[in-house]
């Protein structure tokens, strides 16, 4: 984890790579008993939503954003404020990256605000982010 | 001519009533596999990942009511709108304490905004439900604020 004193407004997070598969997305909307058949039913979701695979789930890549920054602090510090907004579909198969970086540091709040997102193959935010830690002095 | 009539905006502050969950150590441990969490803390249901909260209220309804999409019933916080393709707006959320197993959460939803604006495509109608969520003893765990857009 990074010390409060040597962080940067542009500091890059360790990107994360994520490959959501079926049993990663059973397990999920099992854990957060969400029955809806985008997630698991593939001829449903592909015949009658007219969607091209089973879908990811929106909050998923929203947890993978908190994650981001969580990870990045540590055991040392906290989530204080946090928004994501979901604004393209993700299908499985597709290989998505979650990114992260500096945009503000309040060294005497021992607060940081980060900018995030997940993206696709073609490098479209899908879902961007902004999240504000909180260092624990 | 508005698409929000004042029967509709009348709506605006209405809450459900609250829902209580409990927080176990082997539902944070589901959900820190599930979603992939790498922190030890979480894998090992120390304390739950931010985002468990999502699933924590999730209704438990019986299997005849699950809509043909597999969804459960609209809560109804939202009244019936004239607009209806409904898309994620956005969810913002502060923390203020963690989350440990052995807490006994409360949620309490209300409409906060209800507004319409015009798009480039046309109308859009914006609902804003805020989610409270407590301890029992009513110390703030986190406040959400879901946007629904209509089209």
């Amino acid at each position: 984890m990074p010390e409060l004193e040597s962080i940067a407004v542009g500091d890059a997070l360790p990107e994360r790579t994520h490959e959501p598969d079926t049993v990663q997305l059973f397990l999920y909307n099992a854990a957060i008993w969400n029955p809806h058949r985008i997630h698991y039913d593939e001829p449903y979701t592909t015949e009658v939503e007219g969607h091209p695979g089973i879908v990811v789930d929106g909050p998923l890549q929203g947890d993978w954003l908190s994650q981001l920054a969580l990870e990045w602090v540590g055991d040392d510090g906290e989530l204080v404020t946090f928004r994501y907004s979901n604004r393209q579909a993700a299908y499985v198969g597709e290989r998505l990256r979650a990114r992260g970086r500096v945009v503000d540091v309040d060294r005497d709040g021992g607060l940081v605000r980060l900018e995030l997102a997940i993206v696709n193959e073609r490098d479209e935010p899908i879902t961007p982010g902004e999240a504000t830690v909180r260092f624990r002095s | 001519m508005p698409l929000l009539s004042p029967d509709l905006k009348a709506h605006v502050g209405h809450s459900l009533p609250p829902v209580k969950a409990e927080v176990t150590r082997r539902e944070i441990r589901k959900y820190a596999v599930a979603t992939g969490q790498r922190l030890q803390r979480f894998l090992d249901g120390d304390e739950a990942p931010p985002m468990f909260l999502f699933g924590l209220f999730q209704p438990i309804v019986e299997r005849e009511r699950l809509l043909a999409d597999g969804r459960q019933p609209d809560s109804g916080v939202v009244p019936e709108l004239p607009l209806k393709r409904v898309m994620a707006g956005g969810t913002e959320a502060t923390f203020y304490r963690g989350i440990y197993p052995g807490d006994v959460l409360v949620s309490t939803r209300r409409l906060a905004d209800l507004f319409e604006k015009e798009g480039s495509k046309g109308p859009l109608i914006f609902a804003v439900v805020e989610n409270r969520v407590e301890t029992e003893a009513g110390e703030p765990v986190m406040t959400e604020y879901v946007t629904r857009i209509a089209r």
